[in-house]
């Protein structure tokens, strides 16, 4: 458990955090190589069951980030992400899946340093968690 | 305006014949689809009947529920159909077409939807074996209809499907027009109520004398039928809940999955005309299912089982009126529905929603407000 790395699953708006994330490597800023980031246009296109399968495929943790509200490049996706992230977290852990394994932020495009930040903190925090499907062959 | 009318009939069944066919003639109704017993053979479907003549093998009173009627009757109304229509359904019909209206799938308003008191249905395998053991079709629905409605313990009896004895809405109130049948007795005749402005202008131009206030042996069944189903829902929500706590759980629970997706098929709210399982999303690689097994040293075939019922229920379950077609239609006797009526209770009660009650509440996942369930985010 100690050498435990968890894998996170981000869908991230090209509009703001994905130009956060791209801000903070250009400034040079570190962040754990455990975050895999999908670049989606909006969070309001995140489907709930791409949330769903990056669990079952066995991410320990998946965040969606987008726009601060109000700022959507699409006027209100991410406010529609927000019901969905409420909806899987509804459901989710009815099935043992922790609700905190599943986190929406929002991170402006000018936020490269909170970007780091908050990735540094959410791979700190799932770390805690522990494997998500420590035995992967159970699921069908 | 009159509010609700006497149908006097010898029973039920001929009763409501009858009044289906005085509500056709003199309501001009072009067409009506109702479960009618099929010429082949004692079976009973629903049909989309315009010769009243036809009404005479009308049965809505049968315990059959061969498909949720919802969905046919969002064939005929999602465009103008050239006629006016009118409809019997069961209250879970009912509920379902109503999301159905409110996701753009169909239309109220060319439609007379009459509502009837249901006691509940049987599966299709265990209706088939009830419809066999009489002589006719009429005699099954006699013999059932003779205790269904009495308020009794007859749950057990007549093997109603899980999702009826858990079913908390078993009278027609999004009907235009109710008939009442709980708590009243086969030889008194049967009550029609009109739930709305299009139900009165309805029952006004029948020419049919008017019901007696509502009966207290109404309100008894009632209340009885109610205590006994929330008594069943409760125990049979955590007797699911306790089974599939966990992923293996959920796994275990639906072990028998072929992945035919016959229950999204059956589903009247799974109204997508294509759904993504069926498309070429899942039409993986085959060197995807050789990494699969690797990673795992093993993967079920079909896969995406799991990936499948989870995604329905985020989907779904938001609308789902707990009707149980899912279960019905399953080849493989999984409880679904027990499954996701719980999901769905708690995914509804999540967003203070009531699937398929109130027209004008929109669906959860068709809305947000700018405020609103800050719980959710942040680290």
């Amino acid at each position: 458990m100690d050498n435990f790395e968890p894998a996170i699953i981000a869908f991230v708006c090209n509009w703001c955090t994905y130009t956060a994330a791209d801000l903070a490597g250009t400034s040079r800023l570190a962040y754990p190589r455990n975050i895999r980031l999908i670049r989606v246009m909006c969070t309001g296109m995140v489907d709930p069951q791409y949330v769903i399968k990056a669990f079952l495929e066995g991410a320990d943790g998946v965040l969606i980030s987008g726009c601060h509200p109000g700022d959507c490049h699409y006027i209100n996706g991410n406010y529609k992400a927000r019901r969905r992230v409420k909806l899987l977290k509804e459901i989710l852990p009815r099935f043992g899946i922790d609700s905190r394994r599943l986190r929406l932020t929002w991170i402006g495009a000018s936020d490269g340093i909170q970007f780091a930040g908050i990735m540094n903190d959410l791979v700190a925090r799932t770390r805690e968690l522990g494997p998500m499907l420590p035995d992967l062959q159970m699921v069908i | 305006m009159t509010q609700a009318i006497h149908i006097d009939n010898e029973d039920w069944l001929s009763g409501i014949r009858s009044f289906l066919a005085t509500v056709m003639d003199k309501t001009g109704i072009d067409a009506m689809l109702v479960p009618t017993r099929l010429a082949v053979k004692n079976r009973i479907m629903p049909m989309l009947v315009s010769d009243p003549a036809r009404l005479a093998q009308a049965d809505p009173l049968s315990p059959a529920f061969p498909v949720n009627g919802a969905k046919q009757l969002a064939r005929l109304t999602r465009l103008p159909a050239g006629g006016k229509l009118a409809a019997v359904l069961r209250p879970c019909e009912i509920r379902a077409f109503n999301e159905l209206v409110k996701l753009n799938q169909g239309k109220r308003d060319d439609v007379v939807i009459v509502g009837i008191d249901c006691p509940g249905a049987l599966s299709n395998t265990d209706f088939r074996a009830f419809a066999d053991r009489h002589e006719t079709i009429d005699a099954a629905t006699q013999a059932f209809c003779a205790t269904a409605f009495s308020g009794g313990p007859v749950d057990e009896a007549a093997a109603f499907t899980s999702a009826c004895r858990a079913c908390n809405h078993p009278t027609p109130d999004g009907a235009d027009i109710a008939v009442e049948l709980f708590g009243t007795d086969p030889t008194h005749g049967l009550t029609a109520r009109a739930r709305t402005e299009m139900g009165e202008a309805v029952l006004a131009g029948l020419d049919l004398p008017p019901a007696e206030a509502v009966l207290p042996q109404r309100k008894t069944a009632l209340t009885e039928t109610l205590d006994r189903r929330r008594q069943y829902r409760k125990q049979m929500f955590a007797s699911v809940a306790g089974a599939t706590d966990t992923i293996r759980g959920l796994s275990a629970y639906l072990a028998d999955c072929v992945n035919c997706y016959n229950c999204r098929a059956a589903c009247p709210v799974c109204y997508c005309t294509t759904c993504v399982f069926t498309t070429d999303t899942f039409r993986h690689e085959p060197f995807q299912y050789l990494q699969w097994a690797r990673r795992k040293g093993g993967v079920k075939m079909p896969t995406d089982t799991l990936f499948f019922h989870l995604t329905r229920m985020a989907h779904m379950s938001t609308a789902c009126v707990g009707c149980g077609q899912c279960t019905n239609a399953c080849p493989n006797d999984i409880p679904l529905s027990d499954l996701f009526s719980l999901v769905g209770h708690h995914t509804q009660e999540a967003f203070g929603y009531v699937a398929g009650l109130d027209l004008s509440q929109r669906p959860p996942m068709c809305g947000f407000e700018k405020e609103e369930y800050g719980e959710v985010v942040g680290i």
